[in-house]
């Protein structure tokens, strides 16, 4: 056991270290830092003075040695348009991005599991088609057109509506379902964090968006339990168990539900972190003020600092959640345990 | 093997083999019993045929920026009250036809998703190749760069390496490309790079399968280059499982490059793909003018889910435990 | 005579596929007493696995009984709904299948796996089930078993799962155990344990077997009686020693006679020319008749009944009582080498 932690820890740093590298290449690459940090009016005397300030004269691995203590530190410069230091900047965006995230992860496990299991045992039948055939349609369709399609119809159409008159009784306002379609609504900051979960604005600012984000997840995660399920239902575990008599709540959720959800919890946890970095897509539909958006504007304009530190940044919670994903397989899967020495892994 | 094609030369065509051992079985049978496949492969095969005669079925060429009228942005369809009968599906912001827009666009759209997904075949499987072949210190050190670039999402590798290449372009100005150009170019590559690796790990696993069989050893012995092992023989026997592979990773293609176009740093406007004329009609959305956004975002989603349908199915009918 | 145990009425099961249905078991009857063990056998697709599914009722749709009649203690089961079969299966009849490795749920310890299975049928409280289940390990020769009942599936060697299988399908003492081959997955050494082991248990605690086998050696060691079976029909049934020293069908004569004894003078291994039919390809009347060397034209027009013979029954025109031929003389043709053929009256 030791052993395992241990050598992924390794695999972790060896991880981080190469997408450090990259980061640090792409400060090499896209040239000259000091011509993007001052304004044209600087004399080249200046320039020099900067550049032997900022230690760009040093060679090539002093630079980079002095990059990653930074980054450790915490210290990743200072970004290129913005003048401001990057890991403020980072820190001042990141609830933001963590709060979308998390409620779209939960949103997708929490609909999304049963989804797959339902479909899983019920192969046939009509309510089992049609979660099929959603899901086909969230996998199809691209984040940003989710988010759109979702702006329109909430935000575009429901606000034009005119009162539905039922039966000329009464009328049927559907306006009042509209929902908001870009920032974060009211938000109330528990010390630096920002969040927006403690208001009904900020709650309703929240729906679209996790929608978006999660929908594609909430998809995978239906069809492979369903995948799944359909495998393990085929075993021969599963046909000894009902030879035994149990009953078919035991077979399919005692036996089979727990031999399905060991695979989906490797693939969850890898989703988490993806989700994370789709995040900049649905940022943008949205004008949510998170990273994600910060990143997108750093690569539109060029802004290496920023761009390299949401790398590392995404590098590092990848390998947190990969960690995490596998002690939890360890504890979990019986097999795991014993042949301390064979665990191949899920990769 | 009764009746093998055989070439003019007299060898067997190892290509053809696997090819009418496709059409005799049950896979062509499955797919003609199934009219929810036979109607995504249509669709499919009549977006391929707009992409590739475009230029000959559209009524306009919204390409042309001479022939666009401003005067004529942002008309409704054909169908509403201000329409323009000229117009089927209204106008955009810049005057263009919003069919000719679409037609043109999943053009684009598809160009730059082959041409990606090929990339990502060739890497894919030569790696793919090499690693199972040759083994050892190769073999682990491409495993460990697919493993790694796994973890990232492949919208956020292609994001960097768009973002480094025009980053690198625009810091060095005395280099004169034509942004249109560079932009394709750059999605294809951005694209191809950040998918190769199923291409990769599937095919090593057939190869280091492959490599242990009688017949490479053989050949081997004979003296046979191993780059010639590779490929006729290793290679006809791994396409199945490539091309289910392929045919989703077109999908994904075509939503990648749809969404780097979105965010603003795919194809420029001015000769759009579908991405980019939703992003530019996303900015009339609440102003009522829908159909900029929402036709080429129906074109998009249908084009994927015919795609995506042929590609579930594909998989079906070759997963030879559900026979 | 008392009611057998386990009556089986011109049980016939079907599998609808694209090619047209399918008959895998075709108009079959057998009777298994109180504590006898029937040993089944014959080549693979003869049928056997079916006949074992069908009777426990899991057999796997699109595969179904169309017609016939299943009886347990003289009451029909057949026709039972899922739930009320569900309570049978385990209590009354239970069930051994081919590979341990797979019939055991990985993730769960072989004792909760036993306990499971004791309280779905009793109302032992959670301490005497697992007393139970300790007890049951004992029984089936688990060294230190109130250590291993904790253990999971993996931990055990093969022969032991076996051992643990089995100790599952008798923890609540049904009257009948589908044993489909037992002992194939298992190492040659561990086979001989294993098979003891099943008829020891099942002497003591008076359980009938249907043991389904393709291997004849375990059926001389274990069976009293034994149905040969040939392309979904019964060939020949009778008490072991009769079958296999004078078998009566051509068939099972052919059987018997590729098998290598050791004792014997070495010659060649008889060999039946052909194979077995598939189940789209069984030809009319008798199913054999293609491969028989004493085939005449009623076998081939007209399908043989179960004719009662001395102990047993066969299904071959030869023994028609209607026949000019005495039952001796059949046997002597059937047992005839092929090079010197009897010289035989008219039929």
């Amino acid at each position: 056991m030791v052993a395992f932690i241990i050598r992924r820890l390794l695999q972790s740093l060896f991880v981080m270290f190469f997408v450090a590298l990259v980061s640090f290449a792409m400060f090499q690459f896209i040239g000259d830092p000091v011509n993007q940090m001052v304004g044209v009016e600087t004399s080249l005397a200046e320039r020099a003075a900067l550049r032997e300030r900022l230690g760009l004269n040093d060679p090539m691995v002093v630079q980079f040695w002095h990059y990653i203590v930074n980054a450790v530190s915490g210290d990743f410069g200072i970004s290129y348009q913005h003048k401001r230091p990057v890991a403020q900047m980072l820190l001042e965006r990141l609830p933001a991005t963590l709060e979308l995230s998390l409620v779209s992860a939960l949103l997708s496990l929490v609909v999304g599991i049963p989804m797959g299991v339902y479909t899983g045992l019920n192969r046939d039948g009509f309510l089992a088609k049609v979660f099929l055939t959603i899901s086909l349609i969230g996998i199809s369709l691209p984040t940003f057109l989710i988010g759109i399609l979702l702006i329109f119809v909430f935000s575009v159409t429901l606000a034009n509506i005119p009162p539905i008159s039922v039966l000329g009784l009464f009328a049927i306002d559907l306006s009042v379902l509209q929902l908001p379609s870009f920032g974060r609504g009211t938000t109330v900051d528990l010390g630096w964090w920002r969040t927006g979960l403690l208001t009904s604005d900020g709650l309703k600012a929240l729906i679209m968006p996790s929608i978006t984000l999660g929908l594609f997840q909430l998809t995978l995660i239906m069809r492979l339990v369903r995948s799944e399920m359909l495998e393990v239902l085929r075993a021969d575990y599963i046909k000894f168990a009902r030879a035994r008599g149990l009953s078919n709540r035991a077979v399919h959720f005692g036996h089979a539900l727990k031999n399905t959800l060991v695979p989906v919890i490797t693939i969850t946890g890898l989703q988490i972190g993806s989700i994370i970095a789709f995040a900049i897509i649905t940022e943008t539909v949205f004008q949510w003020p998170g990273m994600g958006q910060m990143f997108l504007q750093a690569v539109q304009n060029v802004d290496i600092p920023i761009m390299a530190a949401y790398l590392m940044l995404i590098a590092f919670f990848f390998v947190v959640i990969n960690l995490i994903v596998d002690m939890l397989y360890y504890v979990v899967d019986p097999r795991l345990r014993v042949d301390t020495g064979k665990v191949s892994g899920h990769g | 093997m009764a009746d093998v094609p055989v070439t003019p030369a007299g060898r067997p065509a190892m290509i053809l083999y696997p090819l009418r051992r496709f059409f005799d079985g049950d896979v062509w049978a499955s797919f003609k019993r199934s009219p929810i496949t036979v109607g995504a492969a249509l669709v499919t095969l009549l977006y391929f045929m707009m992409a590739a005669f475009g230029p000959w079925i559209a009524p306009y060429d919204p390409f042309d920026l001479a022939k666009l009228d401003l005067l004529d942005s942002l008309l409704p369809p054909a169908w509403s009250a201000d329409g323009d009968p000229r117009y089927l599906l209204g106008t955009d912001d810049q005057g263009r036809d919003m069919l000719s827009a679409i037609i043109y666009g999943s053009r684009v759209s598809l160009l730059i998703g082959f041409a990606s997904v090929l990339l990502s075949m060739v890497l894919g499987i030569g790696l793919g190749l090499v690693s199972g072949f040759v083994g050892g210190a190769i073999d682990a050190f491409i495993m460990r760069m697919a493993e790694i670039q796994l973890s990232f999402p492949a919208i956020l590798v292609a994001l960097l390496i768009n973002g480094v290449v025009i980053g690198y372009f625009k810091t060095h100005p005395e280099w004169q490309v034509d942004q249109v150009t560079l932009a394709y170019v750059v999605l294809v590559l951005s694209i191809g790079l950040s998918n190769w690796v199923q291409y990769a790990r599937t095919v090593r696993g057939s190869t280091l399968v492959e490599r242990g069989k009688e017949y490479v050893q053989a050949a081997h012995v004979i003296g046979i280059h191993p780059v010639k092992i590779m490929l006729r023989h290793i290679l006809p026997n791994v396409m199945g499982p490539v091309l289910v592979i392929a045919t989703i990773q077109l999908a994904l293609a075509v939503i990648a490059e749809a969404t780097l176009s979105f965010l603003g740093v795919g194809v420029p406007p001015t000769e759009p793909s579908l991405g980019t004329l939703i992003r530019v009609g996303n900015d009339y959305l609440f102003s009522g003018e829908w159909w900029v956004t929402i036709f080429p975002g129906a074109a998009l989603a249908i084009l994927v889910l015919a795609v995506n349908l042929l590609g579930d199915w594909l998989r079906d009918a070759l997963n030879p435990k559900l026979r | 005579m008392s009611t057998p145990l386990l009556q089986v009425r011109n049980l016939v099961v079907e599998f609808p596929t694209r090619r047209g249905t399918l008959t895998a078991v075709d108009d079959i009857s057998f009777d298994i007493a109180e504590g006898e063990v029937l040993g089944v056998v014959g080549e693979s697709g003869a049928g056997k696995s079916m006949t074992g599914a069908a009777v426990i009722g899991l057999l796997e749709p699109p595969g179904r009984i169309a017609a016939g009649e299943i009886l347990l203690e003289g009451r029909r089961i057949d026709n039972l709904p899922y739930e009320q079969m569900r309570q049978i299966r385990g209590r009354h009849i239970g069930a051994i299948f081919q590979d341990p490795l797979t019939s055991l749920n990985p993730l769960y310890s072989i004792g909760r796996q036993l306990v499971e299975t004791i309280q779905t049928h009793t109302d032992l409280s959670s301490t005497r089930a697992r007393a139970r289940a300790v007890e049951l390990l004992a029984e089936v020769g688990i060294p230190a078993p109130e250590r291993r009942v904790d253990q999971y599936p993996h931990q055990f060697s093969g022969g032991m799962r076996q051992r643990v299988v089995i100790a599952l399908a008798l923890c609540v003492n049904p009257r009948l155990i589908i044993a489909d081959e037992p002992t194939t997955a298992l190492d040659v050494s561990i086979q001989a344990q294993i098979i003891a082991l099943l008829k020891r248990l099942c002497r003591e605690h008076g359980t009938a077997v249907m043991l389904v086998t393709h291997d004849m050696g375990v059926i001389a060691e274990t069976a009293d009686r034994v149905a040969v079976m040939y392309a979904g029909r019964i060939a020949e049934v009778g008490p072991v020693r009769e079958v296999i020293k004078n078998a009566k069908h051509p068939y099972t004569h052919g059987l018997m006679g590729s098998i290598p004894a050791i004792g014997h003078d070495a010659e060649r291994l008889e060999q039946i020319p052909g194979s077995m039919p598939r189940l789209t390809d069984i030809p009319p009347g008798c199913a054999f008749n293609p491969r028989c060397l004493h085939a005449f034209d009623r076998c081939r027009r007209e399908r043989p009944e179960l004719i009662p013979v001395e102990d047993g029954r066969v299904s071959c025109w030869l023994y028609d009582p209607a026949n000019a031929m005495s039952v001796d003389e059949a046997k002597a043709v059937v047992s005839a080498r092929a090079e010197t053929p009897v010289e035989r009256a008219d039929v």
